[in-house]
């Protein structure tokens, strides 16, 4: 007897959400960019060289968006007052070893290393990291529900957190 | 004379690279002091070798056997508590080859061994390895030319921990002068004292260390540099900004020593105890009665004070404690004239209600940080700067004269709290040239 399928998308159906994306990210489609996360989402990214696991009502973060900052952080990145962001850098985003660490009811958690390149002024900055979801793939469209970024770096090398990893 | 011919002449007074001319209200600064070498090469003679600087907060070590390393003043050092409690700064090298002993940022010990030849030490420094007979003279063991190395000066004001390397320098209390009635103002915020919270943010800036000296007390940038962040404020925020010739109307002293504070009303909540829309009702009373404590305790006027007002202030040469929607506090170092390494950590009362700590953390972010709403914006400014001093051979000169013809009454985005950095600076450069 063949075990059931495991229910859920696949790693290959979650790496075409996580290109595009990423793909949305270089292209500074910032607003289709949000409009990715589910209502009620988290963005938070922990400072470098502090656990995966930490908690940002305890501890200092880069980020801990809930989605109302998420929104405005967006909101405030497609305005030319941005000026960390304007004119926009250039940037890409590498997407590599897709795992699916769980499945619950209706959504997936799911790790993804990066690397992420920014250029401007002369100065190509790199951010190296994990990321952690949790995608809810229980609706028509696929929603992100949480998202941490990881930098596996010891310091922040760049200075600034002001593109979206 | 026009005003060029002004700054020549007058700049060939102190340093040469800063100049005042109080009768024609003009305050100009050498593009070079930013840029070369042979300067920074002065200000590590004459300023960090000499003031006194940053080294961390008691409760970064708050057991015995605590340690945490860091890069001060171009040292590599560790801050610890011993055995018996007392707290030490060391120089991060090994007495015997000069490696670094303590490799990691953070921890608790009962000794410290360095893993090259493996020479230990009693985390109160003294050298603790014993060898047969024939190896050492008995000199190693008792004349202390194998014990760690202190910073010659190690003093603290309400657990703020400070070092200096000039043994004949001022106390501390002398040398924070009037700042020490600015860390008060945090200091007494708890009822058991204060406390870092969680991890530190540490990132580089391609700028020079003293524009974010400036830019961190620079009350005349806030509005057209964070124009996103009031946006957001006011969306979010539900706060009004108010009328435009009243804003951030308050006060800028000058606490002495090169050190100077803006304390002004501002538009954004402060968990400490300043409610606004944004946090809910829920947490509406629990801020009142973070405010009606501070009024209890220090009196209407100073619990108020505390409560409402915010506060930039630069602790010279680098340290910044900045009450404003969380406190910050942040240091930064010179790597080279155009790179700076910061930290920066989140003071926070000990004990704190958790509802009140997350909303402390939260409240940071909104503004501070290399991922909040308005700190990235700074660094592109800084480096912006730095970027512009390329042309300092064509345009040679920082204007710093906001305010001056309104004398002591300087207003909180007038520029007198950034001369006052760079009077002490001029001062302390000016010792040392020839």
């Amino acid at each position: 007897m063949s075990a059931a399928p495991a229910p859920g998308p696949t790693r290959s159906d979650v790496e075409d959400f996580l290109y595009a994306e990423a793909a949305l990210l270089d292209d500074w489609r910032l607003s289709e960019w949000f409009a990715l996360f589910a209502e009620g989402a988290t963005y938070q990214a922990p400072t470098a060289g502090a656990p995966e696991d930490d908690d940002p009502t305890k501890s200092l973060f880069y980020i801990a968006d809930d989605y109302v900052r998420l929104r405005e952080r967006i909101g405030r990145l497609n305005k030319k007052e941005a000026h960390a962001e304007y004119p926009h850098s250039r940037v890409r985003h590498m997407i590599s070893n897709v795992r699916i660490t769980g499945v619950g009811d209706g959504s997936s958690d799911v790790t993804c290393n990066f690397v992420v390149y920014r250029s401007k002024n002369g100065k190509v900055d790199t951010f190296f990291g994990h990321s952690l979801y949790v995608i809810d793939w229980s609706g028509e469209a696929w929603r992100i529900a949480s998202k941490r970024v990881v930098l596996d770096m010891d310091m922040l090398y760049p200075g600034k957190l002001s593109i979206v990893i | 004379m026009t005003v060029l011919e002004r700054t020549a002449e007058a700049a060939a007074a102190k340093s040469g690279l800063v100049m005042e001319d109080r009768e024609h209200h003009l305050f100009r600064v050498a593009r070079r002091a930013f840029v070369e070498e042979d300067v920074l090469e002065e200000e590590r003679r004459q300023i960090f070798d000499r003031c006194w600087l940053y080294l961390g907060h008691g409760s970064e070590i708050p057991n015995n056997g605590d340690f945490v390393t860091r890069s001060v003043g171009g040292r590599e050092l560790v801050f610890n508590r011993d055995r018996g409690g007392a707290v030490h700064a060391f120089l991060n090298s090994c007495p015997h080859r000069g490696a670094t002993l303590v490799r990691e940022p953070r921890g608790n010990a009962i000794a410290f061994q360095c893993f090259y030849h493996g020479w230990a030490f009693n985390v109160n420094g003294r050298f603790a390895s014993r060898y047969a007979e024939g190896n050492y003279g008995e000199g190693h063991y008792s004349g202390g030319c194998a014990d760690l190395v202190a910073t010659p000066r190690l003093e603290h004001y309400r657990d703020f921990y400070f070092i200096n390397f000039d043994r004949s320098a001022v106390g501390l209390s002398d040398y924070l002068a009037g700042a020490k009635e600015y860390i008060d103002l945090v200091a007494d915020q708890g009822e058991v004292g204060m406390e870092i919270v969680g991890s530190d943010q540490r990132y580089f800036i391609d700028a020079n260390w003293k524009l974010l000296a400036e830019n961190s007390v620079d009350g005349f940038h806030g509005v057209p540099t964070h124009s996103t962040y009031f946006d957001y404020l006011q969306k979010v925020g539900g706060v009004s900004m108010g009328d435009a010739n009243n804003r951030f109307r308050g006060a800028m002293h000058d606490l002495g020593n090169g050190h100077a504070v803006i304390e002004y009303p501002s538009p954004w909540g402060r968990p400490m105890a300043r409610w606004t829309p944004a946090w809910g009702e829920d947490r509406r009373e629990m801020i009142a009665q973070q405010r009606a404590r501070l009024v209890a305790t220090f009196g209407q006027e100073r619990g108020l004070r505390m409560a409402e007002l915010s506060r930039n202030m630069i602790i010279f040469p680098n340290l910044v404690i900045n009450d404003i929607m969380a406190i910050t506090v942040r240091t930064f170092h010179p790597l080279a004239p155009g790179r700076m390494a910061v930290s920066a950590w989140a003071l926070g009362v000990k004990d704190e209600d958790e509802r009140l700590r997350a909303l402390r953390l939260f409240n940071f972010l909104e503004f501070l940080g290399p991922g909040g709403l308005a700190t990235p914006d700074d660094v592109e400014a800084l480096e912006s700067c730095q970027r512009g001093y390329r042309n300092l051979r064509e345009a040679a000169w920082n204007d710093i004269s906001k305010g001056m013809p309104r004398g002591a009454d300087a207003h909180t985005d007038d520029e007198e709290q950034i001369r006052c950095f760079w009077r002490e600076w001029d001062r302390r450069i000016a010792g040392g040239w020839a």
